[in-house]
């Protein structure tokens, strides 16, 4: 193991720790008896006591704590108050609708984003590169919920030609596909926007080098200029943005998923926090945060692969 | 160097104004900002008033922007709601530049606890935004004033980690070792030397920053959070228009245009002072 992913594993512990202690304090810090909270306000005394002896509710603080990280480490994230499910299979059966959502949301974001920022440098100051950065200004000012309301009134209403919400099949089948292209067109609004301005600017920074002068000096045609020589260096710093978008996304995907019915992680949160259902709410805030971690993880040692001046930073 | 501090804010004032966009997101402001505070006086109607009769009807002369399924003036209530939202996005802004400024201040110029302070701030950077936010309105509650705290919450880490890179960087330079070498305080090198200095990076931050707390106080309120009903609020706004779609597109249309103006306003005077300030800001997550 490399002295750089050895310190970015280490690093990785403490912010672990300490997303374990925040999510762990929630239930304590809202005023009220944590027992009653975590069994429900309509629990009968005898549920409220066997909650406090189960979660060790009665014992001191710290001893709470390693109690819920070592019942999370065992995927024992508590159950719901309403539906009496565990958490962690509450996630598991909402999870892959999120999984897909955002995966296919950074995709087409990734695409777009690259190929609209690259034009754009390449055309700098051309009709088409003031009308996308335009577009891009607005997209990152767009409230996410009203992109998708506004996308669902005119495809789905006004035009008719997808359904209005809910995931009507699996990714592979046509009415998977045809659910699934709204909720990815909303969610990758923002990113998309994001993506094309990075690019951009990344694209003419590398332009302006000196071995791109001397590329064209030595007589290479201007698309083996961009193509050959430009385009690698300035996407550098665009893949790990893009990476990092998909933590951003799996965030967006709360509210997307609201507004189209998509069943989510995001909606699995939003109607545990309308009925007061804490122990799905922490579990999922759990799980949100270390996936976040995680992912972060992963596109910093990506970066580490591709830029070797970052490995001895 | 006053003369020279006058010169250089002359010059960046100058170039800020000939920044065309710039100067058209300061007009959409100056004109959002102006409505909505004299909302009381130019609102046709009084905003929670419902007219049942009156209800989901289309711009007219009397209803200029329509009514909503309560038969509420839709304009009356973006001029009163963007009250709401204007007040979320400088609040939070103002709670996330104290706490953040201080802490990125004490790690930037106090190295020992550099340290302890960048990863306590990594902590909170290592939730998506709306997911802290949601935590900290699990806590607290709904409400206008809890809106401000989780979206000011929100933005704590980022300016730490925007004004400790400033002061990082000012503090290395030789009037502020002068400062420190004749005998000043830490105290008085940082309010003399660094705080002034780091103004123009926490300017074009600030800005930009609004806008991102109005959207997020917005997404709050949208999904039932925030500020509850009747009171008027942009997001919420939109949220109530989404049941009534197909026959009144408009309720949620409007609303959302107005965040979208402001939030707009504010990005691109921010990309204005960016350009006319000439500060580089790292991407802060």
């Amino acid at each position: 193991m490399s002295p750089y992913v050895a310190r970015r594993l280490w690093a990785t512990i403490p912010v672990l720790l300490g997303v374990s202690i925040l999510v762990f304090s929630i239930v304590h810090l809202i005023p009220g008896d944590p027992a009653l909270i975590l069994a429900g306000m309509e629990a009968s005394e005898v549920q409220v006591a066997k909650v406090r002896q189960e979660l060790s509710l009665d014992r001191p603080l710290y001893v709470q704590y390693f109690s819920y990280v070592s019942r999370a480490l065992k995927g024992d994230l508590g159950r719901s108050i309403h539906s009496r499910q565990p958490v962690w299979q509450a996630i598991k059966e909402h999870f892959p609708a999120t999984l897909e959502l955002t995966v296919a949301s950074l995709l087409l974001a990734g695409l777009v984003g690259i190929i609209v920022g690259v034009t754009s440098a390449v055309k700098q100051y051309s009709l088409f590169d003031h009308l996308t950065m335009l577009g891009a200004l607005a997209g990152i000012s767009m409230p996410i919920f009203w992109i998708g309301i506004l996308l669902m009134w005119f495809f789905s209403l006004y035009l008719e030609w997808l359904p209005t919400g809910g995931r009507d099949g699996p990714l592979w089948t046509l009415v998977g596909l045809r659910s699934l292209v709204l909720p990815a067109l909303t969610l990758a609004g923002i990113s998309v926007a994001m993506i094309a301005r990075l690019t951009r600017s990344t694209m003419l920074e590398v332009l302006r080098q000196d071995y791109i002068t001397t590329a064209r000096a030595k007589g290479l045609s201007e698309q083996l200029v961009i193509f050959g020589h430009a385009l690698g260096n300035a996407l550098i710093p665009v893949v790990t943005y893009v990476g990092l978008q998909f933590g951003v996304l799996l965030g967006g995907a709360v509210v997307t998923e609201q507004i189209f019915s998509w069943p989510g992680m995001g909606r699995l949160v939003v109607d545990a926090i309308s009925s007061r259902d804490y122990p799905v709410i922490q579990g999922c805030i759990l799980f949100f945060a270390v996936l976040f971690v995680i992912i972060n993880l992963i596109v910093d040692l990506l970066y580490g692969l591709l830029d070797p001046r970052i490995r001895y930073d | 160097m006053i003369e020279q501090g006058q010169g250089f804010l002359r010059q960046s004032g100058r170039r800020f104004l000939r920044h065309r966009l710039a100067a058209a997101g300061l007009v959409i402001l100056a004109v959002m900002s102006l409505l909505t505070l004299l909302a009381p006086q130019i609102a046709p109607f009084d905003p929670r008033e419902q007219i049942i009769s009156e209800r989901l009807q289309g711009p007219s002369l009397t209803h200029l922007l329509g009514t909503d399924q309560f038969g509420r003036d839709i304009l009356s209530r973006i001029l009163y709601g963007g009250r709401v939202s204007m007040v979320v996005g400088f609040i939070s802004v103002a709670v996330g530049l104290f706490f953040g400024g201080a802490l990125g201040v004490i790690a930037g110029y106090f190295k020992p606890v550099d340290n302890l302070i960048m990863r306590l701030m990594d902590i909170l950077l290592s939730f998506p935004a709306i997911l802290l936010a949601i935590a900290v309105m699990t806590i607290l509650g709904p409400g206008l004033v809890n809106v401000m705290i989780a979206v000011g919450v929100r933005s704590i880490p980022a300016y730490a980690r925007v004004v400790r890179s400033t002061v990082l960087s000012i503090k290395e330079l030789p009037y502020c070792e002068a400062s420190v070498a004749m005998g000043a305080s830490s105290l008085r090198t940082i309010a003399t030397g660094i705080l002034p200095n780091s103004f123009p990076p926490v300017l074009v931050y600030t800005t930009l920053q609004i806008g991102n707390a109005i959207l997020l106080g917005a997404v709050l309120s949208y999904l039932g959070l925030g500020v509850q009903p009747p009171v008027p609020e942009w997001g919420a706004m939109v949220n109530e228009g989404r049941s009534w779609l197909q026959s009144a597109p408009l309720i949620a249309t409007f609303p959302g245009l107005a965040i979208f103006l402001v939030v707009v306003a504010f990005n691109l005077i921010g990309d204005g002072l960016r350009d006319s300030l000439d500060v580089r800001l790292k991407e802060v997550r």
